[in-house]
């Protein structure tokens, strides 16, 4: 197991390094704004935007570049300074990952909350009224692009712009630690509007899952036993059904952890989706580059911990 | 002294998209304590849904139960769920074909044998795992203490079934139902296996009913045999008399087809031609008669009831030949002569159809 992990763990090594020379390379050879020009002012004259190159290290050739970059992030862990504000883009990353981590976990909760109880039901009452229509919604909430569901959600129930005045509107989130009550309102339709494909795509898998699980062999012999319909469901179903949820969960989290780029935008929530978002706009190269990193980072993580906790989740797993 | 249990003339249906199932057809039969019935037939003969409906474990929307399942004073086809719970794993116990897929592969054998106790009775968890030990045990598991912290996975299939046997005598069963116990597992385990089953009646006094499609399985275990076709019982009489005066076409075809190694000449083995009928689109008149190469005209129209085979005896066949031929069959069958070759017989009694034996069409 232990060798296992440390194998695993040189390989997410290996990955980011391939993924920071990807975005390197993506940066130089795809067609985007000069990120000399756009600090220039409204008049650039040449002789300004080269020394503006030099001063962000522009004008060297791109290897060294990035092996600059490289050595900055293992010697330092320094991930550069934004060209944009000048900032050390691992400073802005940290405070910009408490509203990342806010989101992504209540919405986690929210989904979790909504989606697995419904899965289950739907599974147990399966073709009955009641599933057909959680499934009919469920296939709704999923194809909804989750930015036109925060737009129709703000324009609808915002405090400021909405139709009826129930939750708070874009741009109003607060830390945590600065105003609980009020990080909580300013959250809770972000969480909604994120979770809800999420949820619905959990009640669906688990409801498939639990479905064929519930057909097995072995919960004919937990039924035998004379247990009670509940815990043959609770004990015996859904603890093989939900293997491959808690899989998804995991990289989902990962992927939401990197920045959840669409629902922090729409509702101006000052996550590490958004800087990603702003650094692409401004052409701002280190902040790109430290958002993809840290995305990639989690996403791997994430991947590494799905695996690990498999071989908890079930015992017929055993790595070596 | 009553039966144990008595199942009187149960009938149970499916509705399905493709018509009315009729598995279980009007079957009857007791078991009296510390006894073993032994129910054979194909698979689809409805063998398994007549036991899993004495657990209440068929009942669902688009299922109809009629007749009676006599346990204990009560009529376990309309008992409340409450109540058949309490009977599930504790009065009657039962044990699947398949011991690989039994078990659940995310709980430890201990853990599952704790439950089974666990949901019938009051037990400190300590002693309910100290008793799981003793239980396989009693199965003959070696090293019991170590493998009770064992997940299914790291148990063979002989092994798994012997948990599944642990786990049905948790509490005490006073019926056991085996569901084909042996089919999944090798030939050298199938024999330890019956005769572990064989070994704990005796000291524990259980009643049994093993199904299965092998009538040799149930030679050396069953007191009494009841055989199935479609959704009937055919034949039904002691071990004895099953074996050495079988009465129906369809009980000869299953002798005739187990391979025997203690007859003199090289017996070639018959199977039974044809395949067993839909329970949707039942033939008319004997459910056997596309199979029976002994078929007359009438038998196409008319269907047979269970009945005494002699005046007075338990011995109970539904065939329409007359016994007087039926027995002769036998004899002719049991000396080694083709089906087709005492088919004279039948003719020689009445106008026989005339049309060709199912075995010559050929499938």
């Amino acid at each position: 197991m232990t060798r296992y992990i440390i194998r695993r763990l040189l390989w997410v090594i290996v990955l980011l390094v391939v993924v920071s020379a990807v975005t390197f390379v993506i940066f130089y050879t795809l067609p985007s704004a000069d990120p000399a020009a756009l600090r220039a002012g409204r008049s650039p004259n040449p002789a300004l935007i080269a020394s503006i190159r030099h001063n962000l290290g522009l004008d060297k050739p791109i290897y060294v570049q990035y092996w600059r970059y490289v050595k900055g992030v293992i010697l330092h862990f320094n991930f550069g300074y934004s060209y944009q504000f000048s900032q050390p883009v691992r400073t802005m990353i940290f405070q910009r990952l408490p509203a990342t981590i806010s989101l992504t976990v209540g919405a986690m909760v929210v989904w979790l909350l909504v989606g697995l109880p419904v899965g289950i039901i739907s599974a147990v009452r399966s073709r009955s009224l009641l599933d057909r229509f959680t499934m009919g919604a469920s296939l709704l909430a999923i194809s909804a692009p989750v930015y036109w569901l925060g737009l129709v959600g703000l324009y609808l129930f915002a405090n400021d712009i909405g139709k009826v005045h129930i939750f708070d509107g874009s741009g109003t989130y607060t830390g945590l630690t600065t105003n609980p009550g009020r990080w909580f309102g300013s959250l809770l339709l972000p969480w909604l509007v994120l979770a809800a494909s999420f949820a619905a795509f959990y009640a669906r898998l688990l409801r498939s899952n639990l479905i064929e699980t519930m057909s097995e062999d072995y919960i004919r012999t937990a039924r035998a036993k004379g247990l009670r319909e509940r815990r043959v469901i609770l004990r015996h179903g859904v603890r093989s059904a939900i293997t491959p949820i808690v899989t998804v969960l995991g990289l989902d989290i990962g992927i939401l952890m990197g920045g959840a780029i669409l629902t922090e935008t729409v509702f101006n929530i000052p996550g590490v989706g958004r800087l990603a978002y702003e650094g692409i706009i401004n052409a701002d190269l280190p902040v790109i580059q430290g958002t993809v990193l840290f995305g990639a980072f989690f996403i791997v993580i994430a991947n590494l911990v799905v695996d690990i906790g498999y071989a908890f989740i079930d015992p017929r797993i055993r790595y070596t | 002294m009553s039966p144990l249990l008595e199942v009187e003339d149960l009938r149970v249906t499916f509705q399905t998209e493709d018509g009315l199932v009729h598995a279980v057809d009007g079957i009857s039969y007791s078991v009296d304590i510390g006894k073993t019935l032994g129910i054979v037939g194909e698979s689809g003969s409805g063998k398994s849904v007549t036991s899993l409906t004495t657990l209440g474990l068929t009942r669902a929307r688009n299922t109809k139960i009629e007749g009676r399942i006599m346990w204990d004073g009560e009529d376990l086809t309309t008992a409340p769920e409450d109540k058949m719970r309490r009977v599930r794993g504790n009065d009657i116990a039962m044990i699947f074909q398949d011991p690989l897929s039994s078990l659940h592969p995310f709980y430890k054998v201990g853990w599952q044998l704790m439950e089974a106790m666990q949901t019938h009775r009051e037990i400190s968890k300590h002693a309910a795992h100290e008793r799981a030990a003793e239980l396989l045990e009693l199965v003959g598991i070696p090293d019991p203490r170590k493998r009770v912290n064992q997940y299914p996975h790291e148990f063979s299939g002989g092994m798994r079934q012997r948990v599944m046997i642990a786990m049905a005598l948790a509490n005490e069963p006073k019926l056991l139902i085996a569901d084909e116990p042996t089919t999944a597992l090798d030939v050298t385990v199938q024999a330890q296996i019956l005769a572990l089953l064989d070994d704990l009646q005796s000291r524990l006094g259980m009643a049994i009913i093993i199904i299965t499609h092998d009538l040799g399985v149930v030679a050396e275990t069953a007191d009494e045999i009841a055989v199935m076709y479609a959704g009937r019982i055919i034949e039904h009489g002691s071990t004895e008399q099953v074996f050495h005066a079988p009465q129906h076409p369809y009980t000869w075809g299953l002798l005739k087809s187990i391979p025997r190694l203690d007859t003199v000449r090289n017996e070639e083995l018959v199977p039974i031609s044809g395949r067993p009928p839909s329970l949707i689109h039942r033939p008319s008149g004997c459910f056997f008669h596309p199979r029976c190469p002994y078929v007359r005209e009438a038998h196409r129209r008319i269907d047979p009831k269970l009945e005494s085979v002699a005046a007075g005896e338990e011995h109970e066949v539904a065939c329409l030949l007359p016994p007087t031929v039926r027995s002769r069959i036998w004899n002719g069958l049991r000396s080694g002569a083709s089906p087709a070759s005492l088919r004279h017989l039948v003719t020689e009694e009445d106008q026989v159809a005339a049309q060709p034996l199912v075995g010559e069409v050929g499938e």
